[in-house]
Order: structure tokens, then sequence, then C-alpha cells
């Protein structure tokens, strides 16, 4: 589904401070599989994240997404790729303080110009299968970070994407809200959603859901995993 | 309610009196039409030259009728300290010296 | 179309959430803002109503007025100057004129005196206006009494009194009849105030009054277009206090809207990023804080401009009293005609609503178009 060949990024590219953050990766990512990318921090896992998830450019090297050149494409066109293929959950969760988790659900669909009535059916639905349906008005700050990630989840999936995004998923939670979570996972992958996640969790790792784990170190692969 | 459709019609509200204020001064305009040319007709009739807006001093009692440069004529440096003497700007005189 | 509809209106709803989860920011800024307009609208308002009053009302005042000028000074002009004034081709009429100021020790108040021709005051009557009555709380029949320049004693009846709804320019007026006018003041006769003349052709105007002033040095010359012009300019907006007060008032909020609308704090940064990271594109994060400044600016212009409205044609517009007052004693109460200048009213929309969904918008644009994976970092 998605194809990375010999991919570079560097950040403060020219300067003194020039990091390179990926060292030319090659890589396939199958669909409908979860992969996860595993590694100590700082070894390009969370980079490589981005620029499968059209966040980001590489600086060389291609990516395609299901035989389609993005690494080349314009901004404009890029957010319309992320937008309706992938869905992000972040590792803070990243949800908008003061709105309620329902409106927080909701915000990736607003420019697609959807029928309210509709969005919101479909927002307190996803709630719903998540188990945090009570929780719809209730204002995002207010919510335990089991319930916050839930509503992360529920955001990422309210454009119904084919490929779901976690950038550490487990690490602000405890093992009980992380084997909860890889549950929401395996009913994902179920779903026919392709999973991605990065994790240097033994529990996420060795988990039977996960069909793929990619070690990566100092920006550069130690073990595809395949 | 929607927030955008309270908001909609909170703007709508505000226009539709925005609207009315416009009615509402061409209708003062229409009513005053006799007040005014009564007025006017007071002005003619007793040679009226200005506007009862300021009385403390006769430069700005009478504007148009003080002389060019009265705000200094009593002493050269004579102080404009009345708040209205700001308001006024000194009479435009016309093509001539 | 439809899909569009809906976009705007999804847009508009998160901006308001958006506006309303940094509550009192929202309140405080609308609040000045709308303080603001309604400060500006005013004026402008006022002024513009008083400028087409003076305009309507003094089109018929003296055609040319004459006075006599000695040693730099207005001088009481001598009767034979009309016989000159008569001479000259194309003027219908001239006649001399007696007014002058009288004071009141018993209001402190200064009244204008006047000696109407058309009707004329019986001798010892005085026909009072409205700024007078209320000052000496006068009514038709009571006897008011001065002191002449000589001392003796100058006893006037009221004979009737101006209706309040010409106050605008008769408020302190006090009409008497020739004979008291210069027994009053010891004026002699054959001497007047000034010459009021009327012109046969009002085209001829100036050529008229070059006439005058070339037959009569020492005069100067006031024609009816000038007392117009005095009126057209009078609260212009570069006049002294108003300017004061504008600039300041505007300046402040230059200030106030340029600090808050650039200084994007590492908040909005971050819900910018988180935006476009979920899916948004540029211009709808844009588009965003463009409603969010539309709805502050719309709403504080709205307000703003109805709330002058009303204070300025239905209120008096009270907040100007103090400062129209100014030192005087006698204040007329006249209730302005509400002439309202459209193009002047979009012209402040303009000047009001735009500058600041634009100050909004600038720095949003910039922040806006970063990477959207700075949130993953």
């Amino acid at each position: 589904m998605i194809h990375l060949s010999d991919v570079r990024k560097a950040f403060n590219q020219g300067k003194a401070n020039e990091f390179w953050a990926l060292k030319g990766i090659d890589l396939s990512v199958p669909a409908g599989k979860v992969t996860v990318f595993r590694g100590p921090s700082g070894s390009g896992k969370t980079t490589l994240l981005t620029l499968v998830g059209c966040l980001a450019r590489p600086t060389s090297g291609r990516v395609r997404l299901k035989d389609r050149d993005i690494s080349g494409l314009p901004e404009r066109f890029l957010t319309d790729i992320r937008r309706s293929t992938f869905g992000f959950v972040f590792q803070q969760f990243n949800l908008l303080k003061g709105i309620s988790a329902l409106e927080n659900v909701m915000i990736p669909a607003y420019p697609l110009g959807h029928d309210r009535k509709d969005l919101s059916r479909r927002a307190h639905g996803l709630m719903e299968s998540l188990d945090i349906g009570a929780k719809a008005q209730s204002m995002a700050e207010w919510l335990s970070g089991g319930e916050a990630q839930r509503v992360a989840i529920a955001r990422a999936l309210i454009n119904d994407p084919e490929v779901v995004i976690a950038d550490e998923p487990t690490a602000n939670l405890d093992s009980e809200r992380s084997r909860q979570f890889l549950g929401i996972v395996e009913t994902l992958k179920a779903s026919g959603k392709t999973v991605l996640m990065t994790s240097h969790d033994p529990l996420v790792c060795d988990t039977a859901v996960v069909d793929h784990v990619v070690t990566l170190h100092d920006g550069q692969l130690v073990d595809s995993g395949a | 309610m929607r927030r955008s459709d309270a908001f909609l019609t909170f703007t709508v509200a505000l226009l539709g009196l925005l609207g009315a204020s416009f009615a509402d001064a061409v209708r003062g305009v229409g009513a005053a039409q006799q007040s005014l040319a009564a007025k006017a007709d007071m002005v003619e009739q007793l040679g009226l030259t200005d506007l009862v807006l300021f009385t403390e001093a006769r430069y700005t009692r009478h504007p148009s009728q003080a002389d060019l440069h009265s705000a200094f004529q009593d002493h050269p440096f004579a102080m404009d300290h009345f708040p209205s003497g700001s308001l006024l700007p000194p009479p435009i005189w016309k093509g001539r010296p | 179309m439809r899909l569009w509809l809906n976009k705007q209106r999804n847009l508009l709803d998160f901006s308001l959430s958006s506006l309303s989860r940094r509550r009192g920011k929202t309140l405080g800024m609308l609040a000045v803002y709308t303080s603001i307009v309604f400060l500006l609208a005013s004026v402008m308002l006022f002024s513009h109503a008083i400028r087409r009053e003076a305009a309507t009302v003094l089109a018929k005042s003296p055609e040319v007025l004459v006075q006599r000028m000695v040693a730099g000074r207005h001088d009481l002009i001598p009767a034979r100057h009309l016989d000159a004034i008569k001479g000259i081709r194309g003027v219908q009429s001239a006649e001399g004129r007696l007014w002058g100021y009288l004071f009141d020790p018993a209001a402190v108040a200064n009244y204008t005196l006047m000696v109407p021709t058309n009707p004329r005051i019986e001798p010892g009557k005085v026909v009072i206006g409205d700024g007078v009555v209320r000052a000496r709380s006068a009514d038709p029949g009571d006897l008011m009494s001065f002191r002449a320049h000589d001392g003796s004693l100058v006893q006037f009846k009221v004979d009737h009194t101006i209706s309040r709804d010409s106050a605008l320019v008769s408020a302190d007026l006090f009409l008497v009849a020739e004979e008291d006018f210069r027994r009053l003041f010891g004026i002699a006769p054959g001497l007047f105030t000034d010459l009021a003349v009327s012109v046969r052709n009002p085209r001829e105007v100036i050529k008229i009054a070059e006439k005058i002033d070339a037959a009569l040095p020492d005069t100067r010359i006031i024609l009816r277009d000038e007392i117009l012009r005095t009126y057209e300019s009078v609260f212009d907006w570069r006049e002294g206090m108003l300017l004061v007060l504008l600039a300041g008032s505007i300046l402040a909020f230059a200030i106030f809207s340029w600090e808050k609308a650039s200084g994007l704090s590492a908040e909005e940064r971050r819900e910018i990023g988180i935006l476009k990271a979920v899916g948004w594109e540029t211009g709808d994060v844009i588009r965003l804080k463009m409603l969010e400044g539309l709805v502050v600016s719309l709403s504080a212009f709205l307000v703003g401009y109805l709330l002058a409205y009303a204070h300025v044609f239905h209120f008096g517009a009270g907040l100007f009293e103090p400062v129209l007052k100014g030192w005087a004693v006698l204040y007329p109460k006249y209730k302005l005609t509400p002439f309202v200048d459209e193009l002047q009213v979009a012209t402040l929309f303009f000047f009001t609503v735009f500058p600041y969904t634009i100050a909004t918008v600038v720095p949003i644009w910039r922040a806006a178009i970063v990477d959207p994976d700075t949130v993953m970092r």
C-alpha cells in the first residue's frame, strides 16, 4: 500500500545544526495489517511516521501511496490525501481545549462541508463504539488520559480513513489501558483498516494483533520485519 | 440551537435595526421639514448669521462675524482657553484678500 | 453550492466556539471595539447633522454683510455708507442692523441683543429665546431691567417667548426696539452695528462685494457663502479636541488590536498545527480566523453604530454636552434633525471592520504556512 524508496529527511538543512533524521529507508507497508515502528527515542520513527502520513515531505527519495508518487505533491494535494486516507492519533492526543469532546471529534470533517446533523450522528456513533458516548459533551480538558485517547481515536476515524496512524499510543497509559487500546486496534484491523504505530513498549510489539515490527536505529532500518 | 444560527439570527436582527435606523432618519428628516422651514424663515426675517452652539465668547457665538484673528484679538499671546475654541476653525474666506 | 454553504456554516460554528472559549478576552475586545465605533459614529453623525442643519437653516441669512473696521477691530458703521452702497449697480436693498451682546448679571449670562425690523418690537417690550427663558425663568408679562451705559435703568416687559423648536438659532436672542437698543448702549442715531445688503442677481455677489470694498476701504465684507462655509467645516475632523480624542483612541485601539492579532500565542500556534495535521488546508485555517475577526468586528460595528444613532438623535447627544457647553451659561436645548449620510456610514464600516479582520489574518497566514508535522515534534 505504501512504499518508501531511499527516503532521507534532514532538519535545518544547510545550517550549522543540520541533522539527518532518516538516512535512506526502503520500506513497504502492506494494506490491512498492523505495523509497528520500534526503536529508541531519536531513532527517527516519528519522522518516518510523518512522512508516511503525508504530514511532511522527504528531503530526498520517493514515497508512493497506492502506486502514486506523493513525495513531490504540493501541500494542497497532500492535505487532500491526508484528510481522506489517514487518521492520526498523536502522542499528546492534541485535543483542542475549551470545546466539547464531540466537537473535537468532528473537527477534521468541517472543511468537507457535510451536513451538521449527519456529522454529529456519525461522531456520536463512533464515540458510542469506543465506550465514551457519555463523555460527548464534556470539555476536552476534563477527560482522563484513556478517555482523551479514545476521543482522539474517534477524531482519527471521523473521515473514515484507510490508514490509522498512532504515535506512541501507549506512552501515557497504564498497562490496563494499553491492553484496552490494543483491543481497539484489533477491531480496527478487523474492519479492514491499515494501522501504523510507533512504540518502544514491549507490550505493543509482542501482541498477536501486530503483523510487522520494523526496527529503526539512528535513522536506518535494522530489521524490516518482513 | 446551532451557534452559527444564533449568530446569524443576531446579525440579521442587527442589520434589520440598521435598516430601521435609516428609515427612522428619513422619517425624522421628513417630520422636521416644517420646523426647519420655520427656522429658516426666522433666520431670513431676523437676519441671523449663526447657530447658537457656543455662547461663551463673541467669536464662538458668531464665528462667521468674528474678526479675522479674533482668538488673538485682545493680545497676540492671549490664550484661547475655551474648549469650544478648539472645535471651530477660523472662517474660510473666499477668493478675496 | 450546498456543500460550500455547509462548509462555511461549519467553520462559522467552530469560530464561534473558538471565540467563546476565550470568553473574557473576546468580550473585552468586543466592548473596547464597540465603544470605539460608538464614539466615532457619534462624532460623525453629530457633526454631519449639525452641518446639514446649518446649511439648511442658514440658507437665507443675509447675502452680504458690511462691517466697519477701525484699527483692526469691528466698529459702528455710519448710515452714510448705506447711500454709497445703494448707489452701486446690482444692489437691491441695503439696511443697517443693530445687534450686540448684553451681559445679564442676574443670570451671569450673555444674551444676543437684536433689533428686528420686521415685525418691529414696541418700545419697552422684549421677545426672548428659550435659553433666556430658562436662565431667568421668565414668563410673558414679567419685567426685566438692566443698567444702561449711563447708569440709568432700562426696563423690559416680556412680550412673548420664541419656541424651543428653533432654539438652535434663537436660544439666546433678546429682541428689543431700536429706541431701547440705542438708549441701553448710548449709540447715536445714524450709527449701526453693520449693514446687510441684498443683491439682485446672486451670481454678481462677488463683483458687488469688490465694488463695495473699493468704495468703502474701511470695511470688511462677509458673504453668505462664507457664513455657510464656516459651518461646513465646524466639527471638522481636523479640529483640535476631536482630533486629539479620536487619534488617541484610534491609536490605542490600533495598538491593542495589533498586539492581540499579531502576538499569536503558543496555544494558538499549537491549535493551527493540530487543525492542519487533522486535514485542514491553510486556506481553511485562514478562513476560520477571518470569520473570528469578522464576527467580532461586524458585531462591534453594528452595535456601536446603533447605540451612536440612538445617542445622537434620540438622547440628545448627552455625552457631548460637557464639551459643547464649554464655559457657557446659556446652552441651547435642541433636538437634531437626523440627517444621515449613507456614504459616511459605509466609510466608517470600511475603516472599522476591514483593518481588524486583516490584522487578524496576517499573523495567522504566517503561522499557517508552517509544516503540519510540527505537532508531532
